[in-house]
This record gives C-alpha cells, structure tokens and sequence, in this order.
C-alpha cells in the first residue's frame, strides 16, 4: 500500500499532471502534492501522485557511502 | 532502473552484513522493530534477517494498512455496495481482506456489487463524472502516504461540485500506532530501536518521532524501503545503541527531511481533522489515531451521506493477527498460518497484503522453516 516508486519527469502537462518514465513505460501523474517539479526530475509516485521530489545529491552521498564498503578488505559474509 | 538498482547490490549488502557482524557486540542482543509493512516486505523478499548476526533479531511492527484495517470498517464497504447500490471503489489490497459473514469486497462483488478495482483516487472522481446516475464511493484506506492523495480527490469533486461522490474514510495515523507499541508490548517486546517508516515520512518529515526517541529513549532510523536502504538503517540503529544514543536519525536523506512535505500536510488538514478515536485491527481502539473529514466538506463524506453506523466486530478465534501486529508472535506460530490461512485464502488480515508479515513470511520465508 505504502509502496511507491521513483520515475523521471519527461514532460509537464495541463491540469498539474506530468509524464513520467518508468524503465520506458509512461504514465500521466499528478503533480498536485508538490512544487517546482521540472523535467528531468525524479519523483516517488504513489497511486498516481508525486509524494515528493529525490535529492540527487543524497542519493549520490549514500550510494558513495556503498561504494566507500566495496573499496574494504573485509570478506564478504557468505550466504546462509 | 535509476535509484532502484543501485540499492539493491547484492555484494554491498553482504559487506554492510560484514561491516554489522562486526559492529555489534556479542554480548549483548538486539532487537529492532520494523514498524512498515514495506520493510517487512523487503526483509523478506531478499532474506535481509539472513544477512544479520543472530543477535540482531527483526520484530514486524503494525505498519500494514490493509492489516490494521478491522473487518467493522470492510463491513462498512460491503454494506455501501450490496445494500445501497453504489459503486465502491478501493484499492486492490483491500479486496480479500476477511470481513463478515465469510465475506470479503471481492465475494461481495461476485454476489453482485459494483466494486472496482482503481489504481488511483483520482480514478475514483472520473467514475462519479461518467457515471452521474450511480453514487460513487471511494473506500479509502492507509497511513499518511495515502491520505494527501485522497485530500487532492476530495478537493476535486468539490471543485467540481459533484454530487454523486463521496469518501468512506479509513486513513490512520503512524505516531499513534507506535505509541501504542510503546505503551502496550513494549515491556514484553524489549524493543532496542525502531526502524521509522520510508513514504509516511517523505510527508510527515522526521520530526514527529523526535518524542519517541526522547520520551522511551529509543533510537529511530528512517530508511527507504530497498534492501541496502534497511540495512544501512540497522547499521546505524546497532551504532546508537552501542554509543547509548536514542536519536532520531534519517537514512532516507534522498527524499525524507525533517519537515515532510508541507503542502501535502496543509491539504490533509485543510480536508481532514482527527478522529476522538478509532478501532485498529490488532491495536485497539486509539484515540487520535485516524482522521474523517471535516464538516466544510460533509457533503463528500460517506459515512454521512449513507449515515453508516460502524458496528465492531471480533476477529476469527483462531487468528493471531493481532498480536502479530503487535509484534508479540511470529506468522509461522499461528495455528492456522500456511495450513487453512494461505493468500489465496486468507483468513486474517496479515496474509492479504503483500507487506503483511503473514504473507510476506508465506512468500518468501516458510521454506527454510520446513
């Protein structure tokens, strides 16, 4: 229920709706929960609304946090 | 795809289990709520307790909006829809959960109720326009992810001044539903820390939890709902409790602030005020815990336009969801778990949904019990 998805902003429509793309499929979505969204952007979406824009550059900071681990020695926990 | 991917590595999962099996201390156990049916997914679907040193126990917390849902409030949709004539629509989730009767929206649609399917609330408004001679009824259930949503449709058939529209409104809110864990089970739970929930809070911000973590000295970590999003989160979680800080600490930082998002809270309490109390699925009846709409918009408020009476209604004796909600008992120490209650035929709530602990134990973590 509470799942939603990040899609890119490929086009701005009337009625505050957009078009978003997700792995090459497109949706129409609504815009109605948030501000200043240009294309380009990426959105969570939530049964057809934008709940909120992601930060690229906190993503970028995390995913570099994970990058900073696969640069460490230590052996890999094996599966159990 | 782009911010999917990425954290869901598996090679940087087994370094962050290797960067926690280091961390922790054997001496000491730890043990962690996950308050979100979306975590509770993901800790199932890619075997995250497996990953985690066996002092490091995750405990499933109420955060299932289908799961939390008690059968008086399905009774409620099945009435508008087989005694009233309108059409219901909710979303899919909703579908199989158990009400009375041996009923369910999905029975009752095959006894002849008009119950829809819809993807989106706003889909819900577009029936009420095409179908001006029907009533429509959007069955509307969830924490704060879905609520805002649901405020925009409701603002909508206003602007629109339809007349054949209206919301049976079930939404509920996080801060109560974790302070009832607090206060309820905790004692039996001994809970050391609460990973905090990942879309509820992209609206609600971080800042609602602050009193948790100050007031039962409980640390609390947002995270997002990917693999590597849970365990960075329990990374940080074990940090705090070795350090004997109960803070709130956000691992969501690419789309969770401490403020939320304020336009959507503004809709909500422009629409919405809250419920003296509700009856929650497992919990109880809360006070403050849920919201109805407010009289500016009663003409779109089901409950009065049908003047629905909520009539509470006991759970199946044999069911745990209740205290699996509460985190008291694990889905396979249910008597009817996997046996007469499977997804295909659920008898309690936490085996409908996808993020119900139930079914999510049923879907991807049973085997390795068998």
């Amino acid at each position: 229920m509470c799942l939603a998805i990040p899609a890119q902003v490929v086009e701005l429509r009337d009625g505050d709706n957009a078009m978003v793309d997700l792995a090459g499929v497109r949706k129409e979505i609504s815009l109605s929960l948030v501000d200043d969204v240009a294309v380009g952007d990426y959105v969570i979406v939530h049964v057809g609304y934008a709940l909120n824009k992601l930060d690229p550059e906190e993503a970028a900071k995390t995913l570099a946090l994970f990058a900073e681990l696969g640069q460490l020695d230590g052996e890999p926990t094996p599966d159990r | 795809m782009k911010y999917i991917d990425e954290f869901r590595d598996g090679d940087v999962a087994r370094k962050l289990a290797a960067a926690i099996a280091s961390e922790v201390n054997p001496a000491r156990r730890y043990r962690f709520m996950e308050f979100c049916g979306g975590h509770t997914h993901a800790i199932s679907r890619y075997g995250v307790a497996d990953l985690l040193p066996d002092n490091v126990r995750m405990i499933h917390g109420p955060g299932c909006p289908v799961c939390v849902l008690p059968i008086g409030r399905v009774d409620q949709a099945i009435r508008l829809a087989l005694e009233h004539g309108v059409i219901l629509c909710t979303y899919g989730d909703c579908l199989r959960v158990p009400a009375s009767g041996g009923l369910s929206l999905l029975k009752a649609k095959a006894q002849g109720g008009d119950i829809r399917m819809i993807y989106s609330c706003a889909d819900a408004v577009t029936l009420a326009r095409q179908n001006p001679d029907k009533q429509v009824v959007f069955f509307a259930i969830g924490f704060e992810t879905t609520t805002p949503p649901t405020a925009v449709a409701i603002k909508q058939a206003a602007a629109l001044a339809l007349s054949n529209f209206s919301v049976l409104c079930c939404h509920v809110l996080t801060p109560p539903a974790i302070a009832s864990i607090m206060e309820g089970v905790d004692e039996q739970l001994q809970l050391d820390g609460f990973v905090g929930p990942a879309h509820v809070s992209t609206i609600i911000g971080s800042r609602p939890y602050e009193p948790f973590a100050a007031q039962y000295r409980k640390p609390v970590v947002i995270a997002g709902f990917e693999p590597l999003d849970v365990l960075l989160a329990i990374r940080m979680l074990i940090r705090q409790v070795n350090e004997g800080r109960a803070e709130v600490e956000n691992e969501f930082v690419r789309a969770v602030d401490r403020d939320g998002n304020r336009k959507a809270q503004a809709l909500m309490d422009e629409v919405f005020e809250l419920r003296e109390s509700f009856e929650w699925r497992g919990l109880g009846t809360l006070p403050q815990s849920a919201r109805r709409i407010r009289a500016e918009f009663a003409a779109f408020d089901a409950e009065r336009r049908f003047a629905l009476a909520y009539r509470p209604v006991a759970d199946h004796k044999g069911c745990d969801c209740g205290e699996i909600l509460r985190g008291i008992k694990r889905p396979q120490e249910c008597k009817l778990f996997g046996t007469v209650c499977t997804p295909e035929n659920p008898i309690g709530s936490c085996m409908v949904s996808s993020e119900g602990a139930c079914a999510a134990h049923y879907t991807y973590g049973r085997y390795k019990n068998v």
